[in-house]
């Protein structure tokens, strides 16, 4: 199956340094998220897709438009979330958001009426008419969103979307997000450095580290994968428990005396750990699904 | 959509066309530019020579009207002669300095604005080239500049061609060709000059100041080489004297300078170069730092 974005033994190479080498990887998620450590190559990678700079080798497609040939096309179906501050001074925020809706191809009184309702729909319906330079740090990161979705793109390219946002601001961006995914009208790329955004947001995720791929994994199969990894805790020895459970056909591991780790297999559920439990007269103290799940592949990826 | 109804939605409706997507941005700097009324006043001062010219060059036809100022028919032949020289004096001239003035006042802001808060990747993220971007700003010149040039020029033009008839067109050709191609070259050389500045001076002040000096420091400097070193070449860094020098040969109008118009063209081809290599050059989305 063709993703949403195919990267094609992309390389990127800014005077002699490589800052992107040889990326491949089929993107079919319907939000995709890019984490990597500072310079990791994530907003290169960004911009490259863009068509802000050019490939020194290899190529990507977005929708099946490639980058080199395809570039204008393929921006008519991007909006654009930068990282940093990014606005016209001197003019207020819905001029600047119909600005690039009509630069987008809306004509001028649909853009109008697209800028006003994306400013609404963002929380900026009351500060419209103000200037952007008066509006503090999170109005302006709300205010770069319109300008993205304001063409109704079918590609969302938010860069560090939360940076430098309260954690107020930052649960409202985030829920705006999801909210956007959820519609499934829009294909979602966010970059972040932050673990917890993407994984609020993303079905998928693409590890870079100085330049590589070093992860790139469906963040949607380990949810459920990690939903029958779990590790418990009882009161007396594990031993007889896990004795148990293996007979069920799950694959455990004991971590300490009272503590056991294990997969449950398909068509094995949890009320059969409790039912083994009360069986054999185990009380459990502790019954957890593994978490981080993210973390842990980020860390690993980085070793 | 309803004001309560706060959700996301696509949109499907009409696109404009690619091709004329570019006059957004004069459209929307009109907006901006004209809200001063300082600047209305002044622009409209810029009509203040055409109207006196046009007064001149209407008066002559009128003899019934001078006539009641005590002035002769043979006294107005004398005073009244509609040449090259005339157009390029008197009106030519003047409006090269208000034109000036009217670039110097809103070039320097054009991309500056943009470049100052990062604006820039939010044009080149959409299907908006660099190439539509430099048009579209050139566009807000390119505008106010004919409105004071080559529009009230050729107007000129055609009322002293209707008014002097087939003995005076036959033999004056030249100059509706000069006001035409002249008005133009000055108008690419500010645009490009203006906007070249404006990338590359994010600060409005200082680009307002850099246009002032790219004329007249340099006319200054030129006068100063010409006199120490006793020749005219030193006229090539002065714009506006290689402009009035291009002029020259468009109307066919005698020259003081001994600078040729060939190399005052090819001086004027070089500014206009390197306008555009500083402006492909700073006109990106982002400023990569090469190691």
């Amino acid at each position: 199956m063709n993703g949403a974005i195919e990267l094609d033994g992309l390389e990127v190479q800014f005077g002699a340094r490589t800052i992107l080498r040889d990326l491949r990887a089929s993107l079919t998620g319907k939000s995709i998220g890019l984490l990597g450590p500072n310079g990791a190559g994530k907003t290169t990678l960004l911009h490259t897709l863009l068509g802000f700079h050019p490939p020194k080798s290899g190529t990507a497609r977005i929708f099946g438009h490639d980058i080199r040939t395809q570039s204008r096309e393929l921006r008519a179906l991007c909006g654009y979330m930068p990282e940093n501050d990014a606005y016209i001074a001197g003019i207020s925020a819905v001029r600047l958001v119909r600005l690039m809706a009509e630069i987008s191809g809306l004509p001028s009184r649909p853009a109008l009426e697209r800028a006003h309702e994306v400013l609404y729909y963002v929380g900026l319906g009351e500060a419209r008419y103000r200037k952007i330079e008066s509006y503090s740090l999170g109005m302006k990161q709300m205010a770069k969103l319109a300008q993205a979705i304001v063409h109704g793109p079918k590609l969302l390219v938010l860069d560090e979307p939360t940076n430098g946002l309260d954690p107020p601001h930052r649960r409202r961006m985030i829920r705006l997000i999801q909210e956007i995914r959820d519609r499934g009208e829009v294909t979602l790329l966010l970059s972040s450095h932050l673990l917890r955004d993407v994984e609020e947001c993303c079905d998928e995720v693409l590890i870079l580290k100085a330049g590589r791929i070093v992860q790139h994994c469906d963040l949607e199969a380990e949810r459920r994968a990690n939903r029958r990894f779990i590790e418990v805790e009882t009161h007396t020895e594990v031993e007889e428990f896990a004795t148990a459970i293996g007979r069920l056909g799950c694959e455990y591991a004991i971590v300490g005396a009272r503590r056991i780790k294990l997969v449950l297999p398909e068509g094995i559920d949890m009320r059969d750990l409790y039912r083994i439990a009360a069986e054999k007269e185990i009380q459990i103290r502790r019954l957890d699904y593994r978490r981080d799940s993210l973390q842990d592949i980020f860390l690993q990826a980085m070793e | 959509m309803a004001v309560y109804e706060k959700s996301y939605r696509g949109y499907d409706g009409a696109r404009t066309d690619p091709r004329w997507r570019f006059m957004t941005l004069p459209r929307y700097a009109f907006e901006r530019v004209f809200a001063s009324r300082l600047f209305g006043g002044f622009f409209a001062l810029c009509f203040v020579c055409p109207v006196v010219v046009a007064l001149w060059i209407y008066l002559p036809h009128n003899l019934k009207f001078l006539q009641t100022f005590g002035i002769e028919p043979a006294q107005v032949a004398e005073f009244f002669r509609f040449d090259g020289l005339f157009f390029l004096s008197w009106y030519m001239k003047p409006q090269l300095f208000m034109s000036f003035l009217v670039a110097m006042i809103i070039g320097p802001s054009l991309i500056a604005d943009d470049l100052r808060n990062n604006a820039l990747p939010l044009y080149f993220s959409r299907p908006f080239s660099r190439a539509e971007y430099v048009l579209g700003k050139s566009a807000v010149l390119i505008t106010l500049l004919s409105l004071v040039t080559w529009i009230p020029g050729s107007i000129l033009f055609l009322l002293q061609a209707s008014l002097g008839g087939w003995s005076w067109l036959s033999g004056n050709w030249r100059v509706g060709v000069g006001i035409l191609v002249g008005s133009w070259i000055w108008i690419v050389l500010l645009c490009l000059l203006s906007l070249a500045l404006s990338a590359h001076l994010r600060w409005k002040p200082l680009a307002h100041a850099a246009m002032f000096g790219v004329f007249f420091v340099a006319a200054m400097v030129a006068g100063v080489l010409n006199f120490i070193l006793r020749t005219d070449w030193g006229s090539l860094i002065d714009i506006g004297e290689m402009t009035t020098v291009v002029w020259a040969s468009l109307f066919g109008v005698s020259r003081e300078t001994t600078v040729p118009a060939a190399a005052a063209w090819l001086a004027l081809f070089c500014v206009a170069a390197a306008c555009l290599a500083l402006l492909s050059r700073r006109l990106k989305a982002y400023e990569v730092v090469r190691s």
